[in-house]
Order: C-alpha cells, then sequence, then structure tokens
C-alpha cells in the first residue's frame, strides 16, 4: 500500500454494505440485551446491581468500539492516526478513576461528619405526600 | 487493515500525507477529541456526584411511559425506540459516505434525506420525553421522584439529566442542521464538480460521534 500514500484515500473502492450491516446488528443485539437483563432484573431484582452495571460498561464499550471502528472507519486508517486518537483518549481512564474515587469519598466524609445528611440518607419518604408538594415549575 | 508507515520514509517533510487522510476530515477527528472530553466531562461530573451520594432514582421507574399509550407501564422501551432510531440513521449516513465514494449523487441524496429524517425523528422523540416529564413535575431544579430505597432524592438527578441530554439533544440539532446543508450542496451538484464527496464523510464522522454519545448518554441514564 506504500503507493496509497501520495493519494487521498478516494480510491476506497472497498466499500463494505455488508460490514455495515453486520455491525448494525450488533450494535442493535448489544442494546437489545442489555434492556433484557436490565427489566429481568426490575421485576425480579435477581443478580446485584453492581455486577449488572460492569456488565453494561463492557457492553457499552464494546458499542462505542464498533462505532468508532466501523462506523466512523477509525479501525481501517493508517495505525497512526489510529493512534493520534487513541492515546490522548486513555486520559479517560484517569479522568474517570480520579472523579469518580473523588466522590465516593466525599460520601464517606459526609456519612462521618454530617449527622444531617446520615438521617436524611435514612428517612424513607412517602411518595403521594411528596407529590402533593411537588413544585411544578411553569405550571403556576 | 491497518497500514504502518514504512521506516525510512520522510513522511513528514512535506508533499505527503502521512496519516492518508484529508487535511479536513483529520481536523474534525480532533475536534471530535475535544468535544468528547467535553462531554466526558459531563458524564463523569455525574458519576462523580452519584458516588457522593447514598442513592438515587430508579431509571425504570422514571423512564417507563410511551406516548399514546395512556398509563402503561414499559420500561425503558420509549428509549430503545430512540436508541435505534439514532444507530438506523448513522447506518443511513454510512450508505450516504458509501455512495459518495461510488460518485452516485441520486443516492447520496437519498440516503442523507434518510438520515435527516432520522435525526428528525430522534429530536421529536427527545421532546416528547423532555415534555412528558416536565409534566411529572421534573425540570431543573425540581426532582418529582424518590429515590430507589424510598428517601428523599435531590435534584442533581434532574440537573444532570436535563443538561446532559439537553447537551447532546443539542448536538443532534446541529448534526441535523449540517446534514441539511450537505443534502442541498450534493443537490446543487457542489460535490460532483469537486469531485469528491469529501464533505459528507465529515459530516459522516460528527453524525456518528452523536450516535456514540448517546450509547454512554444511554447507558449512564437509564441502565446503571
Amino acid at each position: 500500500m506504500d503507493s496509497a500514500s501520495t493519494s487521498l484515500p478516494h480510491e476506497k473502492s472497498e466499500f463494505n454494505t455488508k460490514a455495515i450491516w453486520r455491525t448494525f446488528w450488533i450494535l442493535l443485539g448489544i442494546t437489545v440485551v442489555e434492556l433484557i437483563i436490565a427489566i429481568i432484573y426490575y421485576e425480579t431484582h435477581f443478580f446485584p446491581k453492581h455486577i449488572l452495571n460492569g456488565v453494561f460498561v463492557i457492553m457499552t464499550l464494546a458499542k462505542a468500539f464498533f462505532i468508532i471502528a466501523e462506523f466512523m472507519h477509525l479501525g481501517h486508517e493508517i495505525k497512526n492516526l489510529i493512534l493520534t486518537i487513541g492515546i490522548p483518549a486513555l486520559l479517560f481512564v484517569w479522568f474517570l478513576i480520579a472523579f469518580v474515587w473523588d466522590g465516593g469519598s466525599y460520601h464517606n466524609l459526609r456519612m462521618r461528619y454530617d449527622p444531617y445528611a446520615k438521617e436524611q440518607s435514612k428517612t424513607k419518604v412517602q411518595k403521594t405526600e411528596h407529590q402533593e408538594e411537588g413544585k411544578k415549575p411553569g405550571k403556576e | 487493515m491497518a497500514h504502518t508507515v514504512p521506516v525510512g520514509q520522510k513522511w513528514w517533510s512535506g508533499g505527503k500525507s502521512p496519516f492518508n487522510v484529508e487535511y479536513g476530515k483529520l481536523m474534525m477527528w480532533y475536534f471530535l477529541m475535544s468535544d468528547a472530553f467535553t462531554f466526558g466531562a459531563f458524564l463523569i461530573s455525574y458519576g462523580s456526584i452519584r458516588f457522593s451520594s447514598t442513592s438515587w432514582p430508579d431509571p425504570n421507574e422514571v423512564f417507563r411511559s410511551f406516548p399514546f399509550i395512556g398509563q402503561m407501564n414499559v420500561p425503558l422501551a420509549f428509549v430503545s425506540l430512540m436508541t435505534f432510531i439514532l444507530i438506523m440513521s448513522s447506518v443511513t449516513m454510512v450508505m450516504a459516505v458509501g455512495a459518495g465514494q461510488a460518485g452516485d449523487r441520486k443516492a447520496v441524496m437519498k440516503w442523507m434525506f434518510l438520515t435527516i429524517l432520522g435525526g428528525l425523528a430522534f429530536l421529536g422523540c427527545q421532546a416528547w420525553e423532555w415534555w412528558h416529564l416536565h409534566g411529572e413535575g421534573a425540570w431543573w431544579g425540581s426532582n418529582p421522584f424518590l429515590n430507589i430505597d424510598g428517601t428523599q432524592s435531590t435534584t442533581n438527578f434532574t440537573n444532570y439529566f436535563f443538561t446532559i441530554t439537553g447537551f447532546h439533544g443539542f448536538h443532534v440539532f446541529s448534526g441535523v442542521i449540517i446534514n441539511i446543508i450537505m443534502l442541498i450542496k450534493t443537490w446543487r451538484g457542489d460535490f460532483e464538480r469537486r469531485g469528491h464527496y469529501l464533505m459528507i464523510e465529515k459530516a459522516g464522522l460528527y453524525w456518528h460521534f452523536v450516535d456514540l454519545v448517546w450509547v454512554f448518554v444511554f447507558t449512564c441514564f437509564y441502565l446503571l
């Protein structure tokens, strides 16, 4: 493919309709499985939610991979282009861990030092009563 | 399929296209990177707030309505329809890109038209969802839903929901506008005269990015 370097990618005659539809079915299939799991959990509360959340995150990343690689065609570009997008995207790993960790730490601090927040997190409220007094903006 | 640059070639001294993509397309990729970090900041801030809360409303309870079927309880059905519409419009967009590479003006117009229809359908669905939630008393600064464990919820839930889906909806809206402009330019034969349909590919990248963000919004708000 050395000769391809001088020309812009016009001669991409390898446009593959089949691969696009395959990607579509994969994306649709993953989404349907996600929904089935979510609804089964809603009806039965059978599995622990945090394990399901891990499954959802993995499925989401799989969908993201297929959209980027196939629909956005990045999987078929030159390796250097893939890296120039992929390496900066790794910052998300730090970004997510740091800020979610910070949120968890804030929660711990409040539960330890803020008796009001702790009490509120244990007090159940009546749904109907709450909806009665619920503000409806723009409805006045 | 990924090609490596051969060793010993002077790829960066000019006259060559080291990434083998057109300049505008490369810049679109870098713009999308920055946009991804904007969305990432929103979603990670949302995650941070969720981790700092003891409990959170149950999406299956909040998002269980569907237009024209009254009070029937169908958790997540409507948002699944929205997801399907957006994935479908991504497919028609790829078809438009493919038709552009084949230089088929008529087919590009057909697929761009379908993509625009998909975008408008998505926006219509989102408008209905917002209107419905607003009718239930949900808005920025107002949260009628309780946490899943029955405790009082804060307005964080609705604030984040409306801000992030609103920001995404605004991206869909601008994507539709861009696609309409591309359709008009195709119709006028601008790209045919130019000899290539690379503008369609760039608009396509933006459109797929909107779909990509929706995948994450969908997971964060409706599944987790």
